[in-house]
């Protein structure tokens, strides 16, 4: 046991450091410190910088690209991109879909998609819930049927995708469909990659509380897809969704975005005239015990897992407990700001329209930050869903 | 930064678990011991080489870090056992091993480490709160001896001590810093007074009076006048104790709660599948996963010597094993139904003791107060 990072993961922290505050942007860095929209040029400007020095891959393995980091170091990365304001690798291409080819697509399939998905030249929209399957994934219902014509044997998809992220963003979609209707839920699943600019596929953004449109609504009506877009094999698709939610779990409990959320509140309180406010500072410093007891229970359950794959039970406990804190602490900006947070304006998510903004330029954002926040309990699996998988598994006879 | 156990502790975190079992038996656990029972049990200690744990091999000892004391104090708090360890070794014994002159540790240390010594800490008064440095006792030089006068409250195995280390003001004003010194008194001294009861988790502990007590420069266990440092490292090393075993009793606790739900039937189904029972099972889970890991970070901030990284840390841990200890042992006796409230069943002595944590060494708006008024780390 030991408390202390190496000298190499110190030496490592301060090369991320350095590589942060020579390659961010003052514009982008600027957004993600004030919680407002990031473009999609925003993402790909800064994935680039990561993908040229070999960073924008950290959960793939060395061969296929990624850096060979073990979990501090994956930890240490994500800590000092995020304090340093740099925007989460939020690519689903790099995150979901990447992991599932690399074990279980063919050769020409990782040919074909896995170095467009490192040059972010391919953005990557996730195709799993649909309005009548969210948490209960396995109740997908948009089918695939298997045919040939003169051009090969190819799926028809029809169906309605829903909460897709950037869907505007993507040229590519992997999705969940069902390829065998008679078989029980989970079986009968296939995971098909699909072209986003198929005919028969019409996007419809949806606007959300705070006053975004990065979630999607997507009609899949009589969509051909190549038989050759079927990951892994037909009707075993469940088992590829499940592999690729529970990778990429050492970031899960977003440890990076609390600290860097509860340092914006700090910096908030002070401006605000809050610096010595006795409640304030009493609800800070609870805070700031329960991002340690999370931080060291994530580094805990990696170590003593020895990799970056977390039994399934610890990635739940660490999700529930980094989203509640997560969303917890957006409340406390919300707190900070007082009357502040109620004027709203869509102008004051934007860098360029802040100026004009109803409020002062640091609590335009806030609410709306607050409201957004809401998403991290629900998706994912809702954290009532990951209590059910924590709990059933202790009590199971 | 490594949380991971070696071979050796975890054979030692075996050891103690199978003298656990053994001595502290299911159904009995968070009674009060009889004066054989206790007696026993101290031997068995000694035997497993406990009481000399964190001391050097030749003063009896087996020179352990507070890595091992964790994993210790995590079995005696699954069992609620060791009653008396805690003072005696952690408490009084490192501050001694750490301060003491040679004659002081070869007298006192090698007889604690074999069982046939009891030492006490004797620091808190009735006004003191959480406040270390407010001692009214006093320690007056008469005729080339201190005399020691005061009264000393909650002095945890007061009641069974033999050599009690106790707190007094050799200078300056009851709140100052400095002026403080820790003085070793026979408990069975001429004006030593000692009043003993029994804590709400059922341990021993007395208030010590202490009338007119004359001792020699040489019972100064520490620098004279400047006890305070030693007294904040004592204390933040209970503190830290405290936290795994904590970590321990919400483990062993969750277990009886988990083996009820699954066999106690209401509306014709096992409580363990009712979800609103589930969830809180979860959150329960949770808690102790976050204790543990506070206690390792707790230990190893004891260990590194690093004086505010320890206040930070320590404090940190303390105020969250506090608060989630209390907040599980509560819900643990609620899971229990009205069985949970009875004597009979040990959900409630589990929840006493995860109480009387949170009240000892400070509590975590105490451990809140000193996280917030330290310089960031």
């Amino acid at each position: 046991m030991k408390l202390e990072f190496s000298a190499a993961d110190e030496a490592f922290r301060q090369e991320v450091r350095a590589f942060v505050a020579a390659n961010l942007s003052d514009d982008i860095k600027r957004k993600v410190e004030l919680g407002l929209r990031l473009e999609h040029e925003d993402y790909v400007t800064w994935f680039r910088k990561l993908e040229s020095r070999g960073w924008i891959t950290p959960g793939w393995p060395v061969e296929h690209g990624g850096p060979g980091w073990n979990h501090v170091q994956r930890y240490i990365f994500d800590e000092e991109t995020l304090l340093g304001g740099a925007p989460r690798i939020i690519a689903s291409g790099i995150q979901m879909l990447g992991p599932v080819l690399i074990a279980f697509g063919t050769e020409a399939q990782k040919k074909r998609y896995l170095a467009d998905i490192r040059h972010s030249a391919t953005w990557w929209a996730q195709g799993f819930s649909e309005p009548g399957a969210g948490s209960d994934l396995a109740a997908v219902r948009t089918t695939a049927v298997k045919g040939s014509d003169a051009d090969g044997e190819h799926f028809i998809v029809n169906g309605h995708k829903v909460w897709t992220s950037y869907a505007q963003w993507c040229s590519m979609m992997f999705a969940l469909v069902r390829t065998d209707p008679t078989a029980k839920a989970q079986e009968g699943i296939s995971f098909l990659l699909i072209d986003m600019k198929s005919p028969g596929i019409d996007l419809r953004p949806i606007r959300m509380l705070e006053g975004g449109t990065d979630l999607n609504e997507v009609y899949l009506d009589n969509v051909r897809v190549p038989a050759e877009n079927l990951v892994g094999e037909l009707n075993n698709g469940w088992s590829y969704g499940k592999y690729l939610l529970g990778h990429e779990r050492t970031g899960i409990a977003g440890i990076g975005s609390c600290k860097q959320q509860l340092a914006r509140a700090r910096t908030l309180a002070a401006q605000q005239g809050l610096g010595d406010d006795p409640l304030l500072r009493w609800r800070l410093a609870q805070f700031e015990i329960e991002l340690m007891a999370l931080e060291f229970t994530a580094l805990r359950l990696l170590s003593a897992n020895q990799k970056s794959r977390v039994p399934a039970v610890e990635a739940s406990m660490l999700k529930v407990r980094g989203t509640e804190l997560r969303q917890a602490i957006f409340e406390l900006l919300v707190d900070i700001a007082g009357p502040n947070a109620v004027p709203f304006s869509a102008a004051s998510q934007f860098l360029d329209g802040v100026a004009e903004g109803p409020a002062p330029v640091e609590l335009g954002s806030l609410a709306a930050n607050c409201l957004d926040s809401r998403k991290l309990s629900i998706y994912g699996g809702a954290n009532e869903v990951q209590r059910n998988l924590i709990a059933k598994a202790f009590l199971a006879p | 930064m490594d949380f991971s156990l070696n071979d050796e502790h975890v054979a030692l975190r075996d050891a103690v678990q199978r003298f656990c079992d053994g001595e502290y038996p299911a159904h009995q656990r968070g009674n009060l011991e009889t004066p054989a029972v206790a007696a026993t049990r101290w031997a068995g200690m000694a035997e497993l080489g406990l009481l000399g744990l964190p001391f050097d091999p030749e003063l009896g000892g087996s020179g352990q870090s507070a890595i091992e004391l964790m994993l210790v104090a995590q079995e005696f708090g699954r069992s609620l056992g060791g009653g008396g360890w805690l003072s005696s070794v952690v408490l009084a014994g490192q501050l001694l091993a750490e301060t003491g002159t040679p004659g002081q540790c070869s007298r006192w240390l090698p007889a604690l480490a074999s069982g046939e010594l009891r030492l006490a800490l004797a620091f808190g008064e009735a006004d003191s709160r959480y406040d270390l440095a407010h001692v009214a006792a006093t320690a007056r030089m008469v005729n080339g001896a201190y005399r020691i006068d005061g009264r000393k409250t909650l002095v945890l195995d007061g009641d069974t001590a033999d050599v009690i280390f106790v707190v007094a003001r050799s200078a300056g004003a009851v709140h100052e810093p400095h002026g403080l010194t820790i003085f070793a008194v026979d408990a069975k001294a001429h004006g030593v007074h000692v009043q003993p009861f029994t804590t709400l988790d059922g341990r021993g502990a007395a208030h010590v009076n202490f009338d007119g007590v004359q001792v020699d420069a040489d019972a100064i266990v520490g620098t004279a006048g400047e006890a305070l440092p030693l007294l904040e490292t004592a204390v933040d090393r209970a503190a830290a104790a405290l936290c795994a075993e904590a970590a321990g009793a919400i483990e062993a606790l969750l277990d009886l709660t988990a083996e009820h739900l699954r066999t106690r039937k209401q509306f014709g189904a096992p409580l363990a599948k009712f979800q609103v029972l589930q969830h809180r099972v979860a959150d329960m889970l949770i808690a102790l996963e976050q204790v543990k890991s506070m206690a390792c970070a707790a230990a190893m901030a004891v260990d590194a010597g690093d004086v505010p990284q320890r206040r930070h840390i320590v404090s940190a841990a303390k105020a969250l094993a506090g608060q989630l200890g209390r907040q599980v042992g509560l819900a643990g006796i609620q899971l229990h139904g009205a069985m949970g409230m009875t004597d009979e069943c040990r959900a409630g002595h589990y929840a006493k003791r995860l109480l009387v944590i949170n009240q000892l060494f400070g509590d975590a708006a105490h451990h809140l107060q000193r996280l917030a008024s330290q310089p960031q780390c």
